[in-house]
């Protein structure tokens, strides 16, 4: 499971900016049992933004948004209302808001901090992958992941070691991760995002487990059947 | 002495560069670098280039500054996390350097220790920024620090880059972080290099084409195969191929492109690449 956290409502409304109208995007797998992208929650964010004068023009919880095929199935019907919005704000993991933004041909932002693995990997299967960093990036990378899809975790843009859009590192079978939000961004007319975006700098205390789950009954109990165990 | 004071008194800036040693023989460098000192206004210590471990390039730059030899301290971010960065350029200018330049360096992967712990913990926007900060008096937390660093900060950009477009929106970012010059990756095509120019120019830092001797037809075309933004024309791999001296005519290709390319930048880096003994030639006609 992919414990998430919801990033907080202003930073939320930073990433809409200028945008009228949103859809929003949840999940009923690992981010529904964390709290954050299951019905009541998607409702609730529907109300803040509705709050704050941003057009919510549908809303969808698909099962597994981490599954592509899942993302496109149950959008399908929806395909106009998902047309008519600026931008997708997603709900859930890493990995599910780089399905989103590889299913959906469209700006999307993310809601959440992936903040700890907490068990298997969900339902991996593409080649989304999410490095629990607790500082979702993906806002201000087309929804590309630069911590597990660049080999150098750049997050302020490419190296010089690309060569003809391929890393540096397995230039046969690995594109570089920039040159695919280059390609992405200017798809959407959205290249002005990368000279907006601010420095980023990691912040590796991050990937920490916070204090609050260190400090729940359910990490109690974990941590007493690992000494039950042992003893 | 800075290489932006050169920049500020108009005059036209030439670099070189020199490779530390795998191991502690410290005196083919320190031929390398005797025979481009008179000619140059500083030397760059590359930072374990390609990822091959050798000695340090803070270590390199402080003996060629003891030697009156001005160096371009290279520091990248694979090798050392936040604190080790900082604390290695205090110790640079504790030193007596003045000149750094940022890099985010090489993949481990490409060197002799491919399994070793890529770090990237900054990279060369924040590396840049982190340095300015330092010179204003507080670390990357914001701590002050007793004695400050007032260095020439510069930084790296790909002119052949393909899409370039991203190559110079983080030439804007580094700029936006402290760099006060650039040094590019090979340029072959003076007519590319023009069209690079024509957008680089309005982002305001001085720009020094980096030259590199060419060898052999072999060589520029390894270069075209493998080497990341760089592109050596047909015409000049024939020029080297027909060539009976080649030496004669890498000086006279590296001569031409500085000659062709000496008006719309503010200096040149050479990389000689273990021909330093043909640079002052170079230089000689191109007339600079």
């Amino acid at each position: 499971m992919l414990v998430t956290e919801r990033k907080p409502i202003d930073e939320i409304l930073g990433f809409i900016g200028d945008e009228s109208s949103v859809f929003l995007l949840g999940c009923d797998g690992c981010a529904a049992a964390s709290g954050t992208g299951g019905d009541p929650e998607i409702q609730e964010l529907k109300t803040a933004l509705e709050e704050r004068d941003i057009e919510v023009v549908g809303t969808k919880v698909i099962d597994f948004l981490c599954q592509k095929a899942l993302i496109r199935s149950g959008l399908q019907p929806l395909s106009s209302c998902v047309a008519r919005a600026d931008s997708i704000v997603v709900s859930t993991c890493g990995i599910g808001i780089q399905a989103a933004a590889t299913a959906i041909d469209k700006a999307v932002h993310p809601a959440c901090d992936t903040i700890s693995l907490g068990g298997v990997r969900g339902e991996w299967r593409g080649e989304e992958r999410c490095a629990e960093c607790g500082q979702c990036f993906l806002e201000f990378t087309a929804g590309i992941c630069p911590l597990t899809a660049c080999a150098k975790q750049l997050v302020n843009g490419p190296c010089g070691g690309a060569k003809d859009g391929c890393c540096e590192v397995e230039p046969d079978v690995r594109r570089c991760a920039w040159d695919v939000i280059y390609e992405r961004l200017e798809r959407q007319g959205r290249m002005d995002l990368l000279r907006r975006a601010p420095m980023q700098v990691k912040d590796y205390a991050r990937m920490q487990p916070p204090p609050r789950i260190r400090g729940t009954q359910q990490w109690a109990v974990d941590m007493e059947r690992t000494e039950e165990v042992a003893t | 002495m800075k290489l932006t004071d050169l920049f500020r008194d108009g005059r036209f800036a030439i670099t070189s560069e020199v490779a530390p040693p795998k191991g502690t023989h410290t005196a083919e460098m320190l031929d390398h670098a005797e025979m481009l000192k008179s000619r140059v206004s500083a030397i760059n210590i590359t930072d374990q280039q390609s990822s091959v471990m050798r000695l340090g390039s803070l270590a390199a730059s402080q003996i060629l500054k003891a030697r009156g030899i001005e160096p371009v301290f290279q520091m990248t971010c694979r090798d050392r996390n936040r604190i080790a960065l900082q604390s290695d350029l205090l110790s640079a200018w504790a030193l007596g350097i003045e000149n750094v330049l940022c890099l985010t360096g090489d993949h481990v992967a490409l060197g002799d220790f491919p399994d070793a712990k890529p770090v990237f913990d900054l990279d060369s926007v924040s590396l840049l920024a982190v340095a300015t900060g330092l010179g204003e008096g507080h670390d990357m937390g914001g701590n002050a620090l007793e004695g400050k660093p007032d260095f020439c900060l510069g930084a790296v950009v790909t002119p052949g880059a393909d899409p370039i477009e991203l190559q110079l929106i983080k030439m804007e970012k580094k700029i936006a972080a402290g760099a006060q010059f650039f040094q590019t990756q090979a340029v072959f095509d003076a007519e590319a290099f023009a069209r690079f120019m024509e957008q680089a120019k309005p982002l305001g830092a001085p720009v020094m084409a980096g030259i590199i001797l060419l060898k052999s037809p072999g060589m520029a075309r390894f270069m075209n195969k493998n080497v990341a933004g760089v592109h050596v024309p047909d015409s000049l791999i024939d020029e080297m191929a027909k060539a009976e001296d080649r030496p004669r005519q890498s000086v006279e290709i590296a001569a031409r492109l500085i000659r062709e390319i000496k008006e719309i930048c503010e200096g040149v880096h050479i990389m000689p690449l273990g021909w330093e003994a043909h640079v002052p030639a170079v230089l000689d006609e191109a007339g600079v």
